[in-house]
């Protein structure tokens, strides 16, 4: 175990490495001097002379890319053009957020997917798996936005049962204000990923369930119980957990456009509101600290991937 | 370790290649029409198609003529069968034009995404050593970002727009096609027909493109297929977001935005361009299952 986690945090190296140059050319890309765009359109001519030097701007792109790294390691995001202050905390709390609405719907889309995969494979072939991988099929092709808007509609103006948008209410709230206001958009940013996973996981447990070993598990008298949850949905796992490493990138990005529907305070919003405003220390602080998380969530996967199965060690 | 070229959320959907015979294919069309949800999916498909092409040559009315008179007018009003959105303008009419932004674009964006990750695909899978290396790793890195992330950082370099939108939703998807014909090379290459084709002196191209590409051809229907979908709801979603297409012109993405603000006043002006997304990309998801069951006999039950 200790050699392949050595392997896999080699591996993660020329990945991050990528994004980094990636999120450093986003300035050099866009049209327009980076100086400029850096300090917005109200800046004084001395202060982009000075910030073009800081820069170092005449310089070659690899020493560039060398200092802005440096900075970049040193916690160092540059400041916002719009809010003029540093970028690291005002994303890093926004991020916060990002993560709560994040974590709420894979919380959702692990025990609704999960579960109606398992339970539609078990009852293979009957009413409720094909109603249940019609509404899967369904819930794949709702655009979140869409999904986000219905609820709004049914259950925060229609029942009236449910705040149609922000965290807390206006004069503040608790953990359980915080939850209410978590339901809706947590199910709306998860219900794709629900579906998809649902999808996956009866395919593989479908697969697995054919193999030789259920047979003999069957044969041997081990309780049908017993044959799901043990012997198959063990060996249906490793599929599932890929999938479900796939998924929570998938919500990350996702996250943009449910924060949009429902006002979530959270680094999506933020992110398209630097975007329209040409705010590139934020969009860039932000990029690279989704991306990099991503990059560790993922190779948080693939050791407990490495942990359930042990033949991939040994690859 | 995880083989990262070969496992995507949507690599389910995708069948190993096939070679399909001749008889194989007479049947194609009678396999799917077998399948009535696919059939459903079909029609969904060919209905939004119809809007999008006859708008110009339906007597509709203006979908820009705004009529403030006409502000929020309910479904079912005199000459509004579909009511009207904030400024009085026609929503029956206004979704009919919208769909051929919505279309056009998703399948522009498809089409480049679909060249551009087939080409890669096909020359990583095939000549392997540090070409697929340098395809495959920066295939990692764009891999590496959130889906919509990805989409995003490209229109902040680019700036908002209908075209940089585009841009930027196929290049999201990019990854989705090499992936998916360097699987399909890299199982075809050693073949006996493949072996055969260069031992009689079949160039690379040649091979390439007479021999890996036409049998993969079916895998590359089926993931367009599901791109398409896929492809839609993101076009929508820039749109929906204020970063894709901009006013004045509109596709169902804007309706839905510039909707939502009325929402307890008229709802019907958020969920019919949401409708007509939904049922647009339920559509092409059900074709693609159908055609991936067709296509694929192993999947087949």
């Amino acid at each position: 175990m200790r050699n392949y986690l050595l392997k896999r945090l080699a591996q993660t190296i020329p990945v991050l490495f990528g994004i980094s140059v990636l999120v450093f050319s986003m300035l050099h890309l866009a049209p327009g001097d980076p100086a400029d765009l850096l300090l917005g359109p109200d800046a004084t001519p001395e202060a982009v002379a000075e910030l073009r030097s800081d820069m170092g701007l005449d310089r070659p792109l690899v020493v560039q890319y060398g200092a802005w790294a440096g900075r970049i390691l040193q916690g160092d995001f540059g400041r916002s053009v719009v809010l003029n202050r540093a970028v690291l905390p005002e994303i890093l709390k926004r991020f916060k957020n990002t993560a709560i609405l994040t974590a709420g719907a894979l919380v959702f889309a692990v025990i609704f997917g999960i579960g109606i995969g398992i339970l539609a494979a078990v009852f293979h072939q009957t009413a409720f798996d094909s109603t249940a991988m019609l509404v899967a099929l369904a819930g794949l092709s709702m655009p979140t936005f869409f999904t986000g808007i219905a609820g709004i509609l049914i259950f925060a103006m229609g029942m009236q049962v449910l705040p149609s948008s922000g965290m807390y209410p206006a004069r503040g709230g608790d953990f359980f204000d915080l939850l209410r206001h978590l339901v809706m958009p947590a199910i709306t940013l998860g219900a794709v990923s629900a579906a998809i996973l649902a999808r996956m996981t009866r395919s593989a447990m479908l697969e697995v369930i054919q193999q030789d070993f259920i047979r003999t598990a069957r044969a041997k008298g081990v309780s049908e119980r017993g044959v799901v949850w043990v012997h198959a949905l063990r060996n249906a796992a490793i599929t599932i957990v890929t999938v479900l490493g796939m998924q929570i990138g998938y919500l990350l990005g996702g996250s943009v456009i449910t924060e949009a529907v429902f006002s979530w305070p959270g680094l999506g919003q933020m992110m398209v509101r630097a975007i329209q405003a040409r705010d590139y220390p934020t969009v860039q602080g932000g990029v690279l600290l989704i991306a990099m998380s991503f990059v560790f969530i993922n190779l948080a996967v693939d050791l407990i991937y490495a942990w359930i199965d042990p033949r991939i060690r040994y690859s | 370790m995880r083989d990262t070229m070969t496992d995507t959320p949507m690599d389910d959907a995708i069948a190993t290649p096939e070679v399909i015979e001749p008889l194989a294919r007479q049947s194609l069309l009678a396999r799917l029409s077998k399948n009535r949800l696919s059939l459903v999916g079909g029609a969904l498909v060919l209905i939004a198609v119809f809007m999008a092409i006859s708008a110009p040559f339906l007597p509709l009315q203006d979908p820009d003529a705004v009529d403030t008179s006409q502000r929020l007018a309910p479904i079912g009003s005199p000459g509004r069968w579909l009511g009207a959105d904030e400024l009085g303008r026609d929503i029956l009419s206004r979704l009919f034009w919208g769909a051929r932004i919505t279309l056009t674009v998703s399948l522009a964006a498809t089409l480049i995404a679909m060249v551009v990750g087939t080409v890669l695909g096909l020359v990583s899978g095939y000549f392997l050593g540090w070409t697929d290396t340098v395809i495959s790793r920066g295939i990692d890195v764009l891999m590496a970002f959130p889906y919509f992330l990805l989409a995003l950082t490209v229109i902040a370099i680019l700036g908002p727009g209908l075209l940089n939108g585009m841009l930027a939703i196929a290049l999201v998807n990019v990854p989705f096609f090499a992936r998916i014909i360097r699987g399909s090379t890299l199982s075809l290459r050693e073949s006996d027909f493949v072996l055969a084709a260069k031992g009689m002196g079949a160039g690379h191209l040649r091979v390439l493109f007479r021999h890996i590409l036409v049998n993969s051809l079916s895998t590359l229907v089926v993931a367009t297929t599901i791109n398409l979908g896929f492809m839609i709801t993101a076009a929508a979603a820039l749109s929906f977001l204020g970063l894709g297409v901009q006013p004045p012109t509109s596709d169902w993405g804007t309706m839905l935005a510039s909707g939502r603000q009325y929402l307890s006043a008229a709802p019907h002006t958020s969920y019919l361009p949401g409708l007509a997304i939904f049922l647009t990309v339920l559509g092409f998801n059900l074709l693609g299952d159908g055609l991936r069951d067709a296509l694929d006999p192993r999947m087949r039950e």
